[in-house]
């Protein structure tokens, strides 16, 4: 199967600090997979540089047969590629039906309301809430709202940057519900976590980064099972 | 009723604060720097018109958008020369390119139009010939610029309002003044929203420094700096960054100096104002509109 992203020797430096070294991976169309690594792994950084946000030196970032590495920023997301950041990152005074506005700017204006229904219908959570400043959202919710904002863009590929951050145990299990139930709809995943565990368990296929590498690459189960995996990052 | 046209000549100058707070504020907002050279640009404007109306007979509304398209490009040329390169650069380096920016404005404008004192038209006659209107057997006098200066603010605080609350443009634009990095992850092209801003910012001024010099007609190429620096303090004192806390600050301003010239002294009235806004950044740090931000973990 043809990969719809292709991630080829990418290095990305902050100043003189060496964040990726050399990292290559790719994500075929409709699977989950996932970055798993610790603090400092270079996970986020990968993910940013993938969205545009920062520039590797050298490889290239391929996504549907095209090369990134000229396209700017805001032109990224048209091209079907919506990252949920790191932190969610959703604009706290603006009202929680604004945010998934602006998830839809690229889009043209008439499916915009058709799109709007379809992420509440996702998250009745939002629709409750949809004329509050997303300020006021709690922390799970801020996160629903992320999602639902990448989602609006219809996006080929769907990136997510540490989802389960910060959150109570009981909605990192709802928002991993959310990813698999994204998933069943054919929503291709690229997924970065610290929680390797839960990461792993709905993965298609997972890469281990450390220091800026890839160390280890496997299925998810295969992965969940490999006891240095265990030992590093499943406490066990 | 002295106490009355006090109050509306304090609304007039506070409705050309607010204007120009507004320029101020807005590219704060988004841009995170102080545009020092703001002020100056309103000097352009006033320049504009007055040749356009003085020296080549045009009627005024057309000196008027004149003067919009020539401050709106030069708040554009500005932009994009001396503010986007420095984009990452630290904001005492911005800060210290805005104050040269605005003395350029101020020398250009010196080489280009001499320091000679222009006496700006007055655009605000009726077909009677009176200047305004009388209310109260004549004891309540308010002449037709201020109501015009009134009436335009106001117009000017309602578009904006519906801009950034309605429009696809004008929510892209707080989304960017919130989060550039998220905005680009939506698709916005923040430079492009940057730009635009500027020229809002800039056209306001322009029709700020027309209602300027209607009301104090002496034009010279120092003519912004000081409302300049007035209409900074009202965007400060309303809450930087916030539409509503510009437009309140700039009225409280001009209704505070007007009182203070009025029943204290002409010549402490600007001691008056700087003092009543640094007890109410005391109060307030943020300004009376200002929000405090609290980020959720």
């Amino acid at each position: 199967m043809e990969p719809i992203l292709k991630v080829e020797d990418i290095n990305v430096y902050y100043g003189s600090i060496h964040a990726i070294k050399g990292v290559s991976f790719e994500v075929n169309q409709g699977e989950i997979v996932t970055l798993i690594g610790a603090n400092g792994a270079g996970k986020s950084t990968t993910l940013n540089t993938i969205s545009g946000l920062l520039h590797s030196k050298t490889g290239s970032v391929t996504f549907l047969g095209e090369d990134l590495g000229r396209v700017p920023c805001h032109k990224i997301v048209s091209k079907g590629l919506a990252l949920v950041p790191e932190g969610r990152r959703v604009f706290l005074q603006m009202t929680v039906q604004e945010n998934l506005e602006m998830g839809a700017f690229t889009q043209g204006g008439k499916s915009v309301d058709a799109d709007l229904e379809r992420v509440y219908a996702q998250f009745p959570r939002l629709k409750e809430r949809c004329n509050q400043v997303a300020g006021t959202l709690s922390g799970g919710e801020q996160q629903m709202l992320a999602m639902g904002r990448a989602l609006m863009s219809h996006p080929k590929l769907l990136m997510l940057d540490e989802p389960s951050m910060g959150l109570a145990p009981i909605l990192v299990e709802q928002i991993f519900d959310i990813i698999r139930e994204l998933h069943k709809a054919g929503t291709t995943i690229l997924l970065v976590e610290q929680n390797a565990q839960a990461a792993l368990s709905v993965a298609d296929r997972g890469y281990v980064l450390e220091t800026g590498k890839v160390v280890t690459t496997g299925t998810g189960h295969e992965l969940l099972e490999s006891p240095t995996i265990k030992k590093a990052y499943l406490g066990g | 009723m002295t106490f009355l046209n006090f109050l509306i000549s304090g609304i007039s100058l506070g409705s050309i604060y607010a204007i120009i707070a507004l320029g101020y504020t807005m590219v704060y907002g988004i841009a995170k720097m102080l545009n020092f050279a703001h002020g100056d640009v309103i000097m352009v404007g006033a320049y504009i018109c007055f040749y356009a109306v003085s020296r080549f007979n045009l009627p005024p509304l057309v000196g008027v958008i004149l003067a919009m398209i020539v401050c709106t490009v030069l708040g554009m040329v500005v932009e994009r020369l001396a503010y986007k390169p420095l984009r990452q650069a630290p904001s005492l380096a911005v800060l210290i390119t805005a104050i040269g920016v605005s003395y350029f404005l101020q020398n250009t404008a010196l080489l280009l139009w001499s320091s000679n004192p222009k006496v700006f038209p007055s655009f605000f006659v009726s077909g009677s010939g009176g200047t305004g209107v009388e209310l109260f057997g004549g004891q309540l006098k308010i002449s037709y610029v201020t109501l015009f200066t009134i009436i335009i603010c106001v117009i000017i605080m309602l578009a904006l309002t519906w801009f950034t609350g309605k429009t696809k443009m004008g929510k892209a634009m707080r989304a960017c003044s919130e989060d550039k990095g998220a905005a680009q992850l939506m698709g916005i092209n923040v430079d492009a929203t940057i730009s635009m801003t500027f020229a809002i910012g800039s056209g306001l001024a322009a029709i700020a420094g027309v209602l300027l010099c209607s009301a104090y007609p002496t034009l010279v190429p120092t003519t912004g700096s000081m409302p300049g620096i007035k209409a900074f303090t009202a965007a400060v004192f309303g809450g930087i960054g916030s539409i509503p806390g510009a437009f309140l600050g700039g009225l409280l301003l001009g209704i505070i100096e007007i009182f203070a010239k009025a029943y204290i002294s002409t010549q402490l009235s600007d001691a008056v104002v700087f003092a009543v806004l640094i007890i109410v950044l005391l109060v307030k740090p943020a300004g009376l509109l200002g929000k405090q931000i609290r980020e959720k973990v």
